[in-house]
């Protein structure tokens, strides 16, 4: 058995998420490879031949993989898969755009977001925005998965010694074109990996009052999140959702401002460490998973906080 | 251009939910069905492409049980033009979704098809970017922005850290994400004439398309409940005590 894990990366350095989809891999067992379609990603490629445990780093570097297009990466991904059981990657943007495009060329089914592994065949995913967990088991010959990168430990990042291996990459032609790309313009650490997120929701009453977060979150080096009902509103960005159709974020310590605990909001922050809710109704859902909470106007208590830190 | 849109039958986000007692699915008996939040949206923008006069019919397509023909009508009230209903009763599986959109593509010479991003129940993310690859046509996912110009669309999609701004060679598969548009309410008026639009009904098996899941549903479960810890402080300076006395912060 072995694995091909599909690596998530910038041409520059891999993204956190890849070591938690080894993590997956590891879990799954097997010998596995890592696969780093890029241009130029040298940097990227030795990166990966020092994880401990990948057997071989693949790297196919071209042109026209200077951006991540699926339409261009699918069939070179494809065209690696015999000879491997499980195809895997990341729930990244990346990964969601890319893996279902290869598993319809391998004709065979995706399991997307899988939380955990049960054995080689079978695994669980959260369905109905993590309110229920399903068990599903697949007997085809290659798995295409990706991984719910909060819920596996990531693998160690140096002290390893991959082959590496230059993969041929045909000129294709592909009927989608890179045109742009618009980097959010966030301070502080990344939502998706920040170990402290500070999140507002409706509550905040508008996109100014976020800078309130913003101090608050720059003394704790915090990520700022929101919950959807503030991105709908207009508030802030949907790259801010923190959310099941935003992103799925599990830090040590998630501070919720504002924000009323929505289904939808729970299912993307739930597997915190630690929750603190800031709100003026003491009957908000928010409370019910709080570890810790101040019943109390997010006006008042943002400054105070800000003080107290 | 036609487009066609997909429209699945999900659960109500606003209903809680139960797994059946047995942990083999989710309950769905007797409870609120709805039209899948993100399908809304895209079916949203297809109606809007027609009234640009980019489009010149929208197809709207579910594929499920009798009762699906109630989310075409409300896709038909909010301005598509006809349906059809592709009747299947049990768990339908992103990709043999997408073979059948594939052959219903082709039957019909549509240009562009639109899917929600997802689907609520499921959560796949899937069936856009396989029927893009069985088509072998480009697609753009996670759409926040669209626009049409000659044989050309181009789609802003939401992606981890920003916004990417795609050109794809039309015919195309778009998936729609929330910030999209905000789809409309339909009127009375529109929903009386709704019933009256034509809707279809073709079956898998005349598509060539088997819709049997290949996945092995093994069981379903509630997650575990998180216990809260509870602790209500007064104000901001307790609060950050008892932060600080917890090794939660420094």
């Amino acid at each position: 058995m072995a694995i091909l894990v599909i690596a998530d990366h910038d041409n520059q350095s891999l993204a956190a998420a890849t070591f938690n989809t080894l993590g997956a891999a590891q879990q799954i067992g097997g010998e596995i490879d890592l696969l780093v379609m890029g241009a130029p990603c040298a940097a990227v490629t030795t990166a990966a031949a020092a994880i401990p445990g990948v057997r071989r780093v693949l790297s196919a570097e071209a042109d026209s993989f200077a951006n991540p297009v699926a339409e261009a990466m699918a069939p070179l991904v494809k065209g690696c898969a015999e000879g491997y059981s499980h195809l895997l990657a990341s729930n990244s943007t990346f990964a969601k755009n890319l893996m279902p495009r290869v598993a319809a060329l391998l004709d065979v089914p995706q399991i997307s977001d899988i939380s955990a592994v049960i054995d080689a065949d079978t695994f669980e995913r959260p369905i109905y925005a993590g309110n229920a967990l399903a068990i599903v088991r697949s007997q085809d010959p290659i798995k295409v998965i990706t991984v719910r990168s909060t819920k596996f430990e990531a693998v160690a990042e140096s002290g390893g010694s991959a082959e590496c291996l230059a993969l041929e990459v045909p000129a294709a032609a592909s009927r989608a074109r890179f045109v742009s790309r618009t980097e959010a313009q966030n301070e502080g650490p990344e939502l998706g990996t920040a170990r402290i997120v500070v999140s507002g929701g409706r509550g905040m009453g508008n996109g100014e009052n976020f800078a309130l977060l913003d101090t608050v979150a720059a003394k704790l080096d915090a990520a700022v999140g929101a919950s959807r009902a503030a991105v709908d509103a207009g508030f802030v960005p949907n790259d801010y959702q923190v959310g099941q159709t935003g992103k799925v974020v599990a830090p040590d310590l998630y501070i919720a401002v504002g924000i009323s605990g929505a289904i939808q909001h729970l299912a993307g922050m739930k597997d915190s460490k630690t929750i603190v809710a800031i709100n003026k109704d003491p009957d908000a859902p928010i409370f019910q998973v709080a570890d810790y909470g101040i019943v109390g106007d997010l006006f008042e208590v943002l400054p105070e906080l800000d003080a107290a830190l | 251009m036609k487009i066609i849109v997909g429209v699945k039958r999900v659960l109500d986000h606003n209903v809680k939910v139960r797994v059946r007692a047995d942990g083999s699915a989710v309950d769905l008996e007797n409870v609120k069905m709805a039209i899948n939040p993100f399908d809304e949206i895209a079916v949203e923008a297809a109606i809007r492409l027609r009234e640009e006069g980019v489009a010149s019919e929208v197809i709207v397509v579910s594929i499920g049980p009798d009762k699906a023909q109630e989310t075409l009508r409300q896709a038909l009230a909010m301005g598509a033009d006809r349906a059809i209903l592709v009747p299947f009763e049990g768990t339908t599986e992103p990709l043999s979704v997408a073979k059948t959109f594939k052959a219903l593509a082709e039957q019909e010479g549509a240009g562009l098809v639109m899917l929600g991003k997802q689907a609520i129940d499921d959560d796949c993310n899937q069936t856009g970017q396989m029927l893009a690859a069985l088509l072998d046509w480009p697609q753009g996912t996670f759409a926040s922005g669209l626009k049409v110009s000659g044989e050309e669309i181009e789609v802003v999609r939401e992606v981890d850290g920003g916004l990417e701004t795609l050109a794809l060679a039309l015919p195309a598969v778009v998936t729609t994400d929330l910030r999209l548009n905000e789809p409309r309410f339909a009127s009375l008026p529109a929903i009386m004439k709704a019933k009256k639009k034509p809707l279809d009904t073709i079956t898998a098996e005349s598509l060539g398309v088997d819709l049997a899941p290949r996945l092995e549903l093994v069981s379903v479960a509630e997650p575990p409940a998180r216990t809260a810890g509870g602790v209500i402080a007064a104000n901001a300076a307790e609060l950050v005590e008892k932060l600080k006395t917890d090794a939660v912060i420094a």
